[in-house]
C-alpha cells in the first residue's frame, strides 16, 4: 500500500490525465491511420475483397466456406475431395452426374460400353474456356498423364480397367501404349484390360477429366497451381485464388451447357476447417451454408433453424493387424472384441450426431444391389453384443496366446477419431480386462505406421471412388496395398475376382454378399460407424445436391429463390 | 560501428545457418513417411515422387543440397501443394503474418503505455485497480480462449446490432483486421502495461523528477518531458522482440480467425510432414527474428548514447 | 602538533572477542529471514503463495481424496452440466424393437420447402420413453413415400422449426420410430412429417411432447459398478447415480477428477520443466562465468544460436521429431522440448550475475579479509544468484503452462487419455455453447495457476531484491 497517498487535487495528476487523453486521442488517431495504410498495402498482396454477404440475389452470388485449400487442382494428380469438389464445378468429364444423381452424358453426347472396351462420342459444341473445342485428345493426354509414372499420380489404379494401363504405371510398357486413342477429334476409342461392369460409373471420376496438352505444356510444372494456370471445360472457371484465403469460381460463358446453370458466381472467401468458425459465419449471414458437429446442435435448435442431413458414403472401422507375431491374428481375441463392440452405443452416445449410422457391414447401406438397396438383398450377419461369449472366446484366446499383452489402438488426430479411440479403449478394459494402449499420430506417421504394420488395431475408414460395392469390396483382397493389417483368405480372394471380372450384375452380388459374410464371420474388422453429414443452409439457396459418390456439394443445378 | 555492424551481420549469418541445420536434423529424425498416402501406392510412383524431392540421395547429400539453394534464397517445392514453391508460399503468406503482427504490436504497444500510465498516475486507486485486473486476465487466460471468445462476441454484436459490424473470419480488408490483432496483441499490451507502470513509478521518484518539481516547472511539461519520456524508454527496447515474437506466434489467431498467415501453412505442414514447406518456413523466420534483433540493437545504439557498441 | 604516539607492548595484544560495544537494536536477520518476511508482508504475494501451495495439494493429494477414476467412462451421462447426484430407474435391459429405425436417408437432401398436404394422425409413445429408447408410432397417411422423425428441445410451433431430423422410415406402412440418439432426460418435442410420393415433404406435422426418464438396466448398473449385485435389484426401483460435482466431459467422465489428474500433468510440465532448465542454466552458466575465456565464449555462443531458434515453431518440431509411443502421454518429449529450447535464457542470467558478483567491492573485501572460494560461493554469490533464479522460476512456470495448453491446441500436446488442463480446455471450447462448464473449469484452473505464480513471482521479486532492503 502507498504510505502516503497523493493528494486528491494534484496538479501533476490532473495535468497529466488531460495530456493521456490528448495521448489516448492521439493514439486511436495514429492506429487508424496504420490500419488504413496496411489495409492499403494488403490490397496490393491480395485479399482486398469487401465484407462478403451470403446469398446477393443481383449478381447472383452465394458465399461458402472452404473447409481447405485444394493442394493443386491438376486433375491427373489430384487426391483429396476439396480437389475433387472444386475440380467437379469446373472440369467435366465425358459422363457427368445429374441433380437426381442419375448419369447423364457431359463431354460425350453418347457412349457404347462393350465387354472388351468402350467408344465415346464427344459433342461438337465442347469448350475450353477459352473458347477452342475439347477433343478426344484431350483425353487421351490426360489419362496418359494419370498413368505416366514420371507424373507419380498417386490415384493411377483408378484408371486400371483401361488396357496397359497398370504395366505402364509400372513401367514395363512406355506411355504410347495406353489403350485409348482418339479416332477422330471427336471419337475416343478405349480398349479395356478386362470386363468392367461400372466403366461409366468410373468415367465420371476426376482422374478422367480432359487436359489440354498445349495449355499444359505451355504453364510446366505450375499447371494447376493457380487460377491463370489452368484451363477450364466445366460449368464454372475459376478467377481468383488467394491461398489459403480466397477461392472464387465463376459461370464459364464457353460451357456447352451454361443456360441451364443459375449461379454466376460462388464465393469462397473463408478458408478454415474449424466447424465453430464456420457456424459463426453463418449465424452471421455470411454465408450461405455450412456443416453442423455435435457441438453445434444445441445451439442450431436454439436458432429455429432447418436442418438437412445426408450420408457422405464413407464407412469407418477398426482394422486388425493380421502378421503372425500380433495377437489380434488370433480370431478368438477379434471374436471376443467383436461381441463386445457396440457400433449403435458409439453412435447414439458418443458421436450423438443425426445422420450417423451404426456401422454392421464394410458395405453402407446406401449401396445399390441387383435392384434394390444391396443391404436389403444381402442382409449383414447380426452380431449381438454378448459379453459372456466373449469372456469365453477370450479365453480360448487366452489358452491360444497365453498372457495377451496390451493391444496398441492407432490412430489420427481429429476430435472424432479421438472419441473413437478413447471410447474402444474404455469398453474394451471394461468389458474385457484387455489393456489398451491408444498411439495417436499424426496424419502422415499414422500412415506410415499402417504401412509398415505398427499396430494391433488401427481406426480407419474408407471413401467410395465410384458407386459400385467393388470400391470396399477389394479392400481385403491379399493383393490389396490397402490391406494394411495384411490379411490373407483364399476364399475371400477368389470372391473378389468374380466381382472383379464378371458382368452379371446377380453373381457380382452374390460375391459381395459372401465377401460381407466372410469379413463379418471371421471378425476381420470392428465395424463402427457410416458417416453421416448434417448442415444447415439458407432457405433462398435451392437445388443444391449433396452426393455419397461425385461432386459434393454440387452447386451446378442450385438456384436462388427470394422467400416470401 | 562499422566493424560492429559488420561482426553483428556475420553473427547473424552464422545463426541462421545454425538454424538451418538444427531444422534438417529435426526434419529428418522425425518418424514418418512424408510421402504416405491414404491410397496405397506403388513402389514405382513412390520411387518417382523420392526422385522429384530428391528423397533418394544420401542425408548428407540432401544437406549439401538444401544449404545450397538456401544460399540461393530457393526453398524448392512443397510436398503438399505440389506445383507450388516454398519461396510463393512465404511471399504470399508472409505479409499476412507480418501484417497482423504489426497491427497487434502497435495496439499493444498504444494500449500499453496508455494504460500504464494511468495505473502508475493512479496507484491503488480504482481505475489502478480496475486496469490492474483487466490486464492479469490477459496474462492469465490461454490466448485460443481468448480467441474464441472474442469470435463469439463479435457474433453477438453483429447480431445484436443488426448490421455487420466487423467481419467473424477471413481477411481482405481493415475490417478483417481489426479483432485479431486486438485478440492478437492483448498478451502484450497487458505485459507492456505492467513494464510501464512500474517503470513511471520508478522515475517518479527519480531525482530529476524532484528537482523538476522543485524548480517549479509546470506539472504538464513535468509529466510529458520528464516522466513519460524516460519511462517509456523501456517499453520501446522490448518493442523490437515483441514484433518478431507475435508475428511469429499469431498461429492461434490464424486458425481461429481463418486467417492465411504463414503460422497457419506451417501447422498445416507439420500434420502433413511437409519437408520443404517446415525447413523454408522456419528457416525464414529465424533470419526474420535475427535480423530483427540486430536492427533493434543497432537503433537503440544510435538513439540512446548511453549504450556503447563494442 | 599532536604529541608523538607512544606504543607500549599491550597494544600489539589480540583484543579478547568481549561483549559488542554497541547491541543491534533489533535481532539479526538472514537474508532469507529478510526475505521471507517481507513476502509475508506483501498480502497479493502470500495470497498466491496459499494457492500455488493449494493447487499442489489438489493435484497430489487430490485424486485421493475424490478417488474416482479419470478414465472411467459413464456414456449415459455425457456433457453433464454441474447437477445434484442423478438417480435412475432400472428397467429391463434393452432389446431390439421390431419398429425400428432409420434407413439411411434417400440420397441427396429434400432441400425443397414442404408443401401443403397431410399431417400424419395419433402419435403417441408405445411404451414409457426412457434414456434409453423413445419409441414411437403413429397413425399412417395413406400414399405416403416415408415419413421423416425430427426432434427438439424447442417448441416448433410456430415457425416449423422442427429441430434435429433424426431418421427416415420408408414406406406408408412404416409407422413406427425408435431414437436412441443421446436421450438425456429433459423435455423434447418430437414431429413426424410426411414425405409425399415426389419424396419431398409435407407441411403438416404431428408433435408430441416427451419427457424420458433416466433408466438403466440392472446388469449395466453392475457392469458400471453401480451396485453390488443385479439380482438384488429389479425393475421398478432407483439406485443413484455416481456423484459429479463439476460435471462430465465429452465422454462422460468425471470432470472433477480429470481436473485434478490433469493438474498432475499440466503442474508436472509447468514446474519440472522450469526446474529442469534453470538446472541447466545454472550449471552451464556458473561454468561460464567461473572459468571464463575459451569456455565462456564457446557456451555463450552456442547459447546465442538456441536462442535464435523461433521457439514456438521448434517446439512442434522438437515434439513431433521425437514422437510419441504407443500408452505413451507425450510428456516427456515436451519437457526435453521446453528444456532443450529454454536452458539458454538461464545460462545468461546465471553468468551475467556470476560476473557481477564477482566485482562487487564487498566481494573483493571479503577476499582481501582472506575468505576462501568456498565461503564466496556460499556467503556471496549463492544468495545473490538465488534470488534471480528463484524469481525465473517462478515467471517460467506460467509460459510452460501455456506453452502445454498452446500444443493441445494445435493437437500436439499430451495424448489421450491422459487429461491435461491444455487438451480438456481445448476440448472444452468446441462445446463452448451447449456445454460451458466444459471449457470453464479447465481454462479457470489454468488462469488461477497462472496469475499465482505471476502474482508470487513479482512478490518474490520484490522480497529477494537485496536493493530493496530496509525501503518498503
Amino acid at each position: 500500500m502507498d504510505a502516503q497517498p497523493a493528494p486528491r487535487r494534484d496538479p501533476v495528476t490532473r495535468a497529466a490525465v488531460r495530456q493521456l487523453l490528448v495521448l489516448g486521442a492521439v493514439c486511436v488517431a495514429v492506429f487508424a491511420g496504420l490500419m488504413a495504410a496496411l489495409a492499403w498495402a494488403s490490397s496490393i498482396t491480395g485479399g482486398g475483397s469487401a465484407v462478403h454477404r451470403a446469398i446477393d440475389f443481383e449478381t447472383r452470388t452465394i458465399t461458402l466456406v472452404l473447409e481447405d485449400e485444394p493442394p493443386q487442382l491438376d486433375s491427373t494428380r489430384s487426391t483429396d475431395a476439396i480437389s475433387f469438389r472444386i475440380l467437379g464445378h469446373v472440369m467435366e468429364g465425358l459422363i457427368r452426374y445429374d441433380a437426381s444423381n442419375d448419369l447423364v452424358p457431359g463431354v460425350a453426347e453418347r457412349w457404347e460400353i462393350r465387354p472388351e472396351g468402350a467408344t465415346f462420342w464427344l459433342r461438337e459444341d465442347a469448350r475450353w474456356s477459352d473458347g477452342r473445342p475439347v477433343t478426344a485428345h484431350d483425353f487421351v493426354f490426360a489419362w496418359r498423364k494419370v498413368v505416366d509414372p514420371a507424373n507419380a499420380s498417386e490415384y493411377a489404379f483408378i484408371l486400371y480397367p483401361v488396357r496397359h494401363a497398370e504395366a505402364i504405371n509400372t513401367r514395363t510398357l512406355p506411355v504410347e501404349q495406353l489403350g485409348v486413342r482418339a479416332v477422330s477429334p471427336r471419337v475416343l476409342e478405349v480398349e479395356f484390360e478386362g470386363p468392367v461392369a461400372f466403366f461409366d460409373k468410373l468415367v465420371a471420376f476426376g482422374l478422367y477429366f480432359p487436359v489440354r496438352e498445349d495449355f499444359y505444356e505451355s504453364r510446366g510444372e505450375r499447371y494447376g497451381a493457380d487460377a491463370v494456370d489452368l484451363l477450364y471445360n466445366g460449368p464454372f472457371a475459376m478467377t481468383r485464388w488467394v491461398h489459403g484465403a480466397h477461392v472464387r469460381l465463376e459461370k464459364n460463358p464457353h460451357y456447352w451447357n451454361r443456360d441451364t446453370v443459375q449461379l454466376n458466381t460462388i464465393d469462397m472467401p473463408y478458408v478454415t476447417s474449424d466447424t465453430t468458425a464456420a457456424v459463426n459465419l453463418f449465424k452471421d449471414g455470411s454465408i450461405a451454408s455450412t456443416g453442423l458437429g455435435q457441438e453445434q446442435l444445441e445451439e442450431a435448435m436454439k436458432l429455429r433453424w432447418n436442418l438437412g442431413r445426408y450420408v457422405d458414403g464413407s464407412v469407418f472401422y477398426v482394422d486388425f493387424n493380421f502378421r503372425p507375431e500380433r495377437p489380434t491374428s488370433n480370431v478368438h481375441l477379434r471374436r471376443a472384441l467383436q461381441l463386445v463392440n457396440d457400433s449403435a452405443e458409439l453412435v447414439n452416445k458418443v458421436i450423438a450426431l443425426p445422420g450417423y449410422q451404426p456401422g454392421v457391414s464394410m458395405f453402407p447401406g446406401w449401396l445399390t444391389g441387383v435392384e434394390g438397396p444391396f443391404r436389403h438383398e444381402y442382409p449383414p450377419p447380426v452380431v449381438t453384443p454378448d459379453h459372456d461369449k466373449a469372456r469365453e472366446h477370450l479365453a480360448i484366446a487366452r489358452q491360444e496366446l497365453g498372457d495377451i499383452r496390451p493391444l496398441v489402438l492407432l490412430t489420427d488426430d481429429s476430435p472424432i477419431a479421438n472419441k473413437q479411440a478413447e471410447y474402444y479403449q474404455n469398453l474394451f478394459q471394461r468389458t474385457l480386462g484387455i489393456e489398451i494402449r491408444l498411439d495417436k499420430q499424426i496424419f502422415k506417421q499414422r500412415l506410415e505406421k499402417m504401412t509398415s504394420g505398427d499396430f494391433d488395431m488401427v481406426a480407419a475408414g474408407w471413401g467410395p471412388d465410384y458407386a459400385d460395392p467393388l470400391t470396399y469390396g477389394d479392400l481385403y483382397a491379399s493383393w490389396n496395398g490397402n490391406n494394411r493389417g495384411l490379411y490373407e483368405n483364399p476364399e475371400l480372394d477368389a470372391q473378389v475376382r468374380i466381382a472383379q471380372s464378371s458382368l452379371d450384375p446377380r453373381t457380382r452380388m452374390d460375391a459381395f454378399g459372401e465377401i460381407q459374410r466372410i469379413l463379418i464371420e471371421d471378425a476381420v474388422h470392428l465395424p463402427a460407424f457410416e458417416r453421416g453429414r448434417l448442415f444447415v443452409q439458407r432457405p433462398e439457396l435451392r437445388g443444391v445436391v449433396r452426393r455419397t459418390v461425385g461432386t459434393d456439394p454440387d452447386y451446378t443445378h442450385a438456384w436462388l429463390e427470394e422467400t416470401p | 560501428m562499422l566493424a560492429y555492424t559488420v561482426k553483428r551481420l556475420l553473427q547473424g549469418a552464422a545463426t541462421v545457418w545454425f538454424i538451418a541445420t538444427a531444422t534438417f536434423v529435426a526434419m529428418h529424425s522425425v518418424p514418418g513417411d512424408p510421402l504416405a498416402n491414404q491410397r496405397a501406392t506403388s513402389e514405382e510412383i513412390r520411387r518417382n515422387l523420392e526422385e522429384r524431392y530428391g528423397l533418394d540421395r544420401p542425408v548428407i547429400e540432401q544437406y549439401g543440397i538444401f544449404l545450397g539453394s538456401m544460399l540461393r534464397g530457393d526453398f524448392g517445392i512443397s510436398f503438399t501443394q505440389e506445383n507450388r514453391r516454398v519461396n510463393d508460399i512465404i511471399r504470399e503468406n508472409f505479409p499476412v503474418s507480418a501484417t497482423l503482427g504489426i497491427l497487434a504490436v502497435t495496439f499493444a504497444a498504444l494500449g500499453g503505455i496508455l494504460w500504464g500510465a494511468l495505473t502508475a498516475l493512479y496507484r491503488n486507486r480504482l481505475p489502478d485497480l480496475v486496469i490492474t485486473f483487466l490486464v492479469i486476465l490477459g496474462i492469465s487466460v490461454p490466448s485460443f480462449v481468448v480467441a474464441a471468445l472474442g469470435q463469439l462476441a463479435l457474433v453477438n454484436l453483429n447480431a445484436a446490432v443488426g448490421e455487420p459490424l466487423l467481419p467473424v473470419a477471413g481477411w481482405g480488408t481493415l475490417r478483417h483486421m481489426i479483432v485479431p490483432s486486438l485478440v492478437l496483441g492483448l498478451g502484450t499490451m497487458a505485459y507492456l502495461t505492467r513494464l510501464m507502470r512500474s517503470s513511471m513509478l520508478e522515475i517518479a521518484d527519480a531525482d530529476f523528477i524532484r528537482t523538476a518539481r522543485a524548480k517549479g516547472l509546470p506539472p504538464t511539461r513535468i509529466f510529458l518531458k520528464h516522466q513519460l519520456r524516460n519511462a517509456i524508454l523501456p517499453v520501446v527496447t522490448v518493442l523490437g522482440p515483441a514484433i518478431a515474437a507475435i508475428t511469429t506466434g499469431g498461429f492461434v489467431v490464424e486458425l481461429v480467425f481463418a486467417i492465411p498467415g504463414l503460422g497457419r501453412y506451417f501447422v498445416t505442414a507439420v500434420q502433413q510432414l511437409d519437408y520443404t514447406v517446415i525447413m523454408g518456413t522456419t528457416v525464414f523466420y529465424g533470419a526474420f527474428l535475427v535480423v530483427m534483433v540486430i536492427a533493434v540493437d543497432l537503433l537503440y545504439g544510435w538513439i540512446d548514447p548511453r549504450v556503447r557498441l563494442e | 602538533m599532536t604529541p608523538p604516539l607512544r606504543f607500549q607492548p599491550a597494544d600489539f595484544e589480540p583484543i579478547s572477542a568481549g561483549p559488542p560495544t554497541a547491541a543491534p537494536s533489533r535481532p539479526s536477520l538472514s537474508y532469507w529471514q529478510d526475505s521471507w518476511r517481507r513476502l509475508r508482508r506483501n498480502r497479493r504475494a502470500f495470497v498466491s503463495l496459499a494457492i500455488v501451495a493449494a493447487l499442489g495439494v489438489f493435484a497430489v493429494a487430490g485424486p485421493w481424496i475424490w478417488p474416482r477414476d479419470p478414465a472411467a467412462q459413464d456414456v449415459d451421462q455425457i456433457s453433464q452440466a454441474p447437477a445434484l447426484p442423478p438417480t435412475a430407474a432400472i428397467v429391463d435391459p434393452y432389446t431390439p424393437w421390431a419398429g425400428v429405425t432409420a434407413e439411411p436417408p434417400a440420397d441427396g437432401p429434400r432441400w425443397e420447402p414442404a408443401s401443403a398436404g397431410p399431417s400424419v394422425t395419433n402419435l403417441r409413445l408405445a411404451e414409457p420413453a426412457t434414456t434409453q429408447a423413445v419409441r414411437l408410432v403413429w397413425d399412417g397417411v395413406e400414399g405416403a413415400a416415408g415419413y421423416v422423425v425430427y426432434r427438439s428441445v424447442y417448441d416448433p410451433a410456430p415457425d416449423r422449426a422442427l429441430g434435429l431430423p433424426l431418421g427416415d422410415t420408408v414406406g406408408a406402412a412404416r409407422v413406427s420410430y425408435e431414437d436412441r440418439l443421446d436421450v438425456e432426460e429433459r423435455r423434447y418435442w418430437y414431429s413426424v412429417v410426411v414425405l409425399g410420393e415426389d419424396s419431398t415433404e409435407r407441411d403438416a406435422y404431428a408433435t408430441l411432447v416427451v419427457e424420458p426418464v433416466r433408466a438403466v438396466s440392472a446388469e449395466e448398473a453392475e457392469l458400471r459398478g453401480w451396485v453390488a449385485d443385479a439380482s438384488r435389484i429389479s425393475p421398478g426401483d432407483t439406485i443413484a447415480l455416481p456423484y459429479h460435482p463439476l460435471g462430465t466431459d465429452y465422454l462422460g467422465r468425471d470432470l472433477l477428477a480429470r481436473l485434478m489428474h490433469g493438474a498432475r500433468v499440466s503442474l508436472f510440465i509447468g514446474v519440472v520443466a522450469p526446474l529442469l532448465y534453470v538446472l541447466a542454466g545454472i550449471v552451464v552458466g556458473s561454468a561460464a562465468g567461473f572459468i571464463g575465456g575459451r569456455v565462456d565464449q564457446l557456451l555463450m555462443r552456442f547459447a546465442d544460436f538456441v536462442v535464435a531458434l523461433p521457439f514456438l515453431l521448434f517446439m512442434i518440431l522438437f515434439k513431433v521429431a521425437f514422437g510419441i509411443g504407443p500408452g505413451e502421454s507425450g510428456i516427456l518429449p515436451m519437457l526435453v522440448a521446453l528444456v532443450l529450447l529454454s536452458w539458454p535464457a538461464a545460462a545468461r542470467l546465471v553468468r551475467g550475475q556470476i560476473l557481477q558478483v564477482r566485482q562487487e567491492a564487498y566481494v573483493a573485501a571479503s577476499r582481501l579479509l582472506g575468505a576462501k572460494t568456498g565461503y564466496l560461493v556460499f556467503r556471496h554469490m549463492i544468495p545473490q544468484t538465488m534470488g534471480v533464479i528463484l524469481v525465473t522460476l517462478t515467471f517460467a512456470v506460467p509460459s510452460a503452462i501455456f506453452t502445454e495448453a498452446f500444443l493441445s491446441f494445435i493437437g500436439m500436446g499430451v495424448a489421450p487419455p491422459t487429461p491435461s488442463w491444455g487438451s480438456m480446455a481445448n476440448e472444452g471450447i468446441r462445446t463452448m455453447l451447449s456445454h460451458p462448464h466444459e471449457l470453464l473449469f479447465p481454462a479457470f484452473a489454468i488462469s488461477i495457476a497462472v496469475l499465482a505464480f505471476n502474482l508470487l513471482g513479482d512478490g518474490l521479486r520484490d522480497a529477494l531484491d537485496v536493493r530493496m532492503r530496509g525501503r518498503e
